[in-house]
């Protein structure tokens, strides 16, 4: 059973739970920007919940399946039609053989999560099928889908019933305006004045145009000022310069002091800029939900607000696991 | 030097050993994070050295990230205590400077360079008071230079060049980045000099080429079949100047599978290294040549 891509979509790629491990020679994890999502759409159709799907950006692609499956599609509200005939999202629907998958403009969000059941089946790549562009590895052929791609789909090894559907408050959207980002402060964060900070967290910054699966610029807060130095050898003479370091994923970057960086899932490893702090992992995946021009706001938190976060952020895994499994 | 710790979020500990570079510093973070690899703590996921500092990432569901940080600050302190000894690799690298392709793309960028009336090589000789690009190419080419990071994108090494802080050759980076680098480009920016190992961004000077393939996602070139990125920190390079001919007659032997890089192991003393840098560059470049 296989998939024919019509048309590809923006920038479509082939995603699982990513490739951990190999950070240290400059690959990153990659996988779904919005794990939570991904793993919805893998646990509607019965598959593991790390198997790998399409995700789709702003744009859906036109699909054709030469066999029977299920499918899932989560994430931004990109409604999915078959065969022309609208269908739901955050819900599981039948596709038969020769029936051709296509998607609506997009309503919210940024990325959607397309599942099959038995997964694509691309080769596993130093442990999984994500694929990671810039470095032209995994997913199919190292890049975005193109016209005319045919995606090899696996064996399915359960059967769950199709019309099953994730609740509003099981999918871990983004919700109310502006998007709250948490961060804690760090890394290079005594570079900047203390008003610069103050101004950091005050400021509402919007998602620049900028946005992938690299980072996420942001703009239209204050510039930040800088604390006063001997540039230290190696470093460069910008005051927003470090000797080349290695990067936290989640990490803010801010060259010049003018537009934060948020690196994301196929981040680059490391680099020259100081860093003001790094967003928590709880809030990652909110990340790859927003459209460029949506308002943020950094709210500050210390490691403990971070960690309970981190709880709230399982224990919404693990209800949309008892929800999905039974 | 005194490492300064910060979490990154809470899942990874940054550890700046110094602000500046040094040989020093670098070889610190390198120890810490071969003791942390070797230490095999439960939760640690990622552990990346870099020029002068180092980050680990780990799952705070399975290490407290307090009882981690305590943990690297032994580690870091233990290290200081290190005779600073390598067992590493020493790869010459072929460079055909002033090529086509880099030429092509350094005109195409030219406005966004410091000195639009000059190409990257004649610029970066004039800022470091050496001869023309004869001179330029003379001074990047006869030290090696160690890899001190790999990373910012696959298998992409940064190398700092082993003389003297004064002889070191510097180069501010463009003042706003490219769109395009041709891949295997030979760039600097700061003190380091890099290969690009992919076609992309990219904002350090270019110099050259070379035809020697770094990283393969495919893995079918024959000394990347074991691994697609053929650097790792610690590994030594020395540059070879080649002409064209010598250029196109490389690129055909990778194409055609008998190009067969040399790679020699080799032992590297940095307390030798700093009582006579010369001479012991000396000895390392006979390693290359087996004698």
């Amino acid at each position: 059973m296989a998939i024919k891509v019509l048309k590809p979509g923006l920038a479509t790629t082939v995603q699982d739970l990513g490739r951990p491990g190999y950070y240290h020679i400059g690959i990153p994890l990659s996988g779904g920007m919005d794990r939570h999502a991904l793993v919805a759409a893998n646990l509607l159709v019965g598959n593991p919940e790390g198997a790998a799907v399409l995700e789709a950006v702003f744009m859906g692609p036109e699909l054709e399946f030469t066999g029977d499956a299920m499918v899932a599609v989560t994430g931004a509200e990109l409604p999915p039609k078959l065969d022309g005939q609208p269908q739901q999202t955050w819900s599981s629907f039948n596709v038969k053989a020769g029936q051709k998958l296509s998607f609506d403009f997009l309503k919210k969000g940024a990325r959607a999560y397309i599942a099959v059941s038995g997964g694509i089946d691309v080769p596993v790549v130093l442990g999984s099928r994500s694929t990671y562009a810039l470095g032209a590895l995994g997913g199919f052929k190292g890049r975005k889908l193109e016209a005319g791609d045919e995606l090899p789909v696996g064996t399915p090894t359960t059967t769950v019933e199709e019309g099953r559907t994730v609740a509003d408050d099981l999918r871990g959207l983004p919700a109310g305006t502006p998007t709250e980002l948490r961060v804690m402060p760090g890394l290079y964060w005594h570079r900047i004045t203390e008003a610069a900070g103050i101004g950091f967290f005050e400021d509402t910054w919007k998602v620049a145009p900028e946005a992938d699966r690299i980072g996420y610029r942001f703009r239209g807060g204050k510039p930040l000022e800088f604390v006063p130095r001997e540039p230290p050898f190696g470093a460069g003479s910008d005051p927003s310069n470090i000797t080349d370091a290695c990067y936290p994923y989640g990490s803010i970057q801010v060259p010049g002091g003018t537009e934060p960086i948020v690196l994301h899932r196929d981040a680059v490893s490391g680099g020259g800029y100081f860093m003001v702090g790094t967003i928590i992992a709880a809030d990652m995946d909110l990340i790859g939900q927003l459209q460029p021009n949506t308002p943020v706001k950094f709210v500050k938190v210390d490691m403990e607000r971070a960690l309970s976060a981190r709880r709230e952020k399982a224990e919404l895994s693990a209800k949309l696991q008892s929800a999905l499994m039974a | 030097m005194q490492t300064r710790f910060s979490f990154g979020g809470d899942e990874h500990i940054f550890a700046e050993v110094d602000e500046a570079m040094s040989l020093e510093a670098f070889f610190k973070s390198l120890f810490v994070t071969n003791a942390v690899r070797e230490a095999r703590i439960k939760g640690v996921t990622e552990i990346c050295p870099a020029n002068a500092s180092y980050q680990v990432k780990f799952d705070p569901d399975m290490i407290k990230p307090d009882d981690l940080l305590a943990e690297l600050k032994r580690m870091d302190a233990a290290a200081d205590k290190s005779e600073p000894v390598i067992a590493t690799r020493i790869i010459e690298i072929p460079v055909l400077y002033n090529d086509p392709w880099t030429h092509e793309t350094l005109m195409r960028f030219r406005e966004r360079h410091q000195d639009p009336t000059s190409t990257d090589l004649e610029y970066s000789a004039r800022i470091n008071d050496l001869d023309g690009i004869d001179g330029f190419i003379k001074a990047h080419s006869s030290a090696p230079w160690f890899v001190s990071m790999v990373g910012f994108v696959a298998g992409l090494p940064f190398l700092y060049q082993m003389v003297e802080r004064q002889r070191q050759i510097q180069a501010p980076k463009y003042l706003r980045p490219r769109t395009d680098t041709p891949k295997l480009t030979i760039g600097h920016g700061g003190c380091f000099s890099c290969i690009y190992s992919v076609r992309g961004a990219g904002g350090y000077q270019m110099y050259g080429v070379t035809p020697m393939p770094i990283y393969d996602p495919s893995q079918t070139i024959s000394y990347l079949r074991d691994f697609m990125c053929l650097f790792k920190p610690g590994d030594i390079v020395k540059w070879k100047p080649i002409d064209r001919a010598a250029y196109d007659a490389a690129v055909a032997d990778v194409e055609a599978g008998r190009f067969a890089p040399i790679i020699r192991d080799v032992s590297f003393s940095l307390a030798e290294f700093n009582r006579d840098i010369d001479g012991y560059n000396h000895k390392l470049e006979g390693v290359l040549h087996g004698h």
